[in-house]
């Protein structure tokens, strides 16, 4: 192969590149940190998850233990089916407890986990029926509302 | 009445026999590829011509948008205490949409011309005929080097654009604003996905790459051979690139990013 003087300027723009692709892969998107760990998943059934989107955290302890993989519906309970795939590493047992939390008062939703005492953990395909709803504003709302007029009343009378 | 009819009738024939000489030119390119490669110092040269030339105003270019987005990313924030947030939103919107898309529009403008002005003035110095009547053919000697050097060279200059944008918003948020460096990196490394809008804004700048490239060649070498003709492909060139860059963005976006 003949030299030639462009080799040497093509060769730099490549390696530049390259290093702002590796840049933007390592520093913005934390690849190194990408866990290939292997997962289980577990389906758990809640009666309302309000604004849980897949790919939502899951946390115990504020620790990112999973993700929601996929959100479902199922018509003959009329719950929400959410998968999520939990992280092998971490084992939580069978009557561990599921709840929508809110990161901050605007901020997006994300599973938490509470730890049970039992001794047998999730297993592949386990199904959580111990659930926490999301908290709905309009509900909570409404429900002062209605505890505000019933408190008036009982004064009226 | 009939004229009417006949205009109609010329305009339609006119613009199909466009998309079909296009789709030849695009096809027979694609074709090209083993060829191309096989005569790799031809690519080189032109790498070298649309890559190292137009680093350095990327690179300027992405400095300032991430010192803008930086700016008025914060400015919008901080309405909202939320302004640790900054990293992830100007990451996210480098990757996503910025890189790929301003790097299209400077590349049309920096790269495309040069390579439709160069074809259009070969073909009116009947450069090109005259490879034709010593048998090479100008498609593979001439456009096809140009083509793949284009997109090849195009993803690599948006993910300088986006690296260089990342640290501008570095500069002015946590160095200049004083926004904490730690919650800097760290919203952005949450909120950042490697594949969804990493893996996405470098298809896009792919995408955009073939598309820029295949613009300005096809308007160089459909170009009418007068200093007049080059003039108007070069200027079509910017305007048809630039809107077919940012149709696509919107396709391509509605398609990747829709949960």
């Amino acid at each position: 192969m003949q030299q030639n003087k462009n080799d040497v300027w093509v060769g730099l723009f490549v390696v530049i590149g390259i290093a702002a692709l590796l840049f933007l892969a390592l520093k913005a998107a934390n690849l190194l940190q990408i866990n290939f760990n292997p997962t289980y998943q577990v389906t758990a059934r809640f009666d309302n998850i309000g604004g849980l989107k897949p790919r939502s955290a899951v946390r115990s302890a504020g620790v990112v233990v999973g993700r929601v993989e996929s959100i479902g519906f199922d018509d003959q309970s009329f719950q929400a089916n959410v998968v999520l795939k939990m992280d092998a590493r971490y084992a939580f047992p069978k009557d561990s407890s599921l709840k929508i939390l809110t990161s901050g008062l605007l901020g997006e939703q994300y599973i938490g986990v509470e730890a049970g005492g039992d001794e047998a953990n999730w297993a592949q395909g386990a199904v959580i029926t111990q659930t926490q709803s999301a908290v709905v504003l309009e509900n909570l709302i409404s429900q002062f509302l209605f505890s505000k007029a019933a408190e008036g009343g009982e004064k009226k009378e | 009445m009939t004229g009417l009819l006949s205009d109609l009738g010329r305009a339609v024939r006119l613009g199909l026999s466009a998309v079909g000489l296009a789709t030849r030119l695009f096809v027979r390119l694609l074709q090209l590829l083993p060829a191309t490669l096989a005569r790799f110092g031809l690519v080189r040269d032109q790498i070298h011509f649309l890559g190292n030339y137009s680093l350095a105003i990327i690179a300027v270019s992405g400095l300032f948008v991430g010192f803008v987005l930086a700016l008025q990313g914060y400015y919008i924030l901080q309405r909202y205490g939320s302004s640790e947030a900054l990293g992830m939103m100007v990451a996210l919107s480098l990757l996503r949409e910025l890189g790929p898309v301003v790097t299209a529009l400077l590349f049309a403008g920096r790269a495309g011309t040069a390579l439709t002005a160069e074809i259009g003035l070969m073909k009116a110095g009947e450069q090109l005929s005259a490879m034709e009547m010593m048998a090479v053919d100008p498609i593979r000697r001439v456009l096809a080097p140009r083509f793949w050097a284009g997109v090849f060279t195009m993803p690599l200059l948006a993910a300088v654009f986006s690296a260089v944008g990342i640290l501008g918003g570095w500069l002015v948020g946590v160095v200049m604003i004083g926004v904490d460096a730690g919650s800097f990196w760290s919203q952005m490394q949450g909120g950042v996905e490697w594949w969804n809008d990493l893996g996405n804004g470098v298809l896009k700048s792919l995408v955009f790459g073939i598309t820029v490239t295949f613009v300005a060649l096809y308007q160089g070498y459909m170009a009418q051979p007068t200093p007049e003709g080059v003039s108007r492909a070069t200027t079509r060139t910017v305007v048809v690139a630039s809107l077919w860059v940012l149709g696509l963005d919107f396709g391509l976006t509605a398609m990747m990013f829709t949960v």
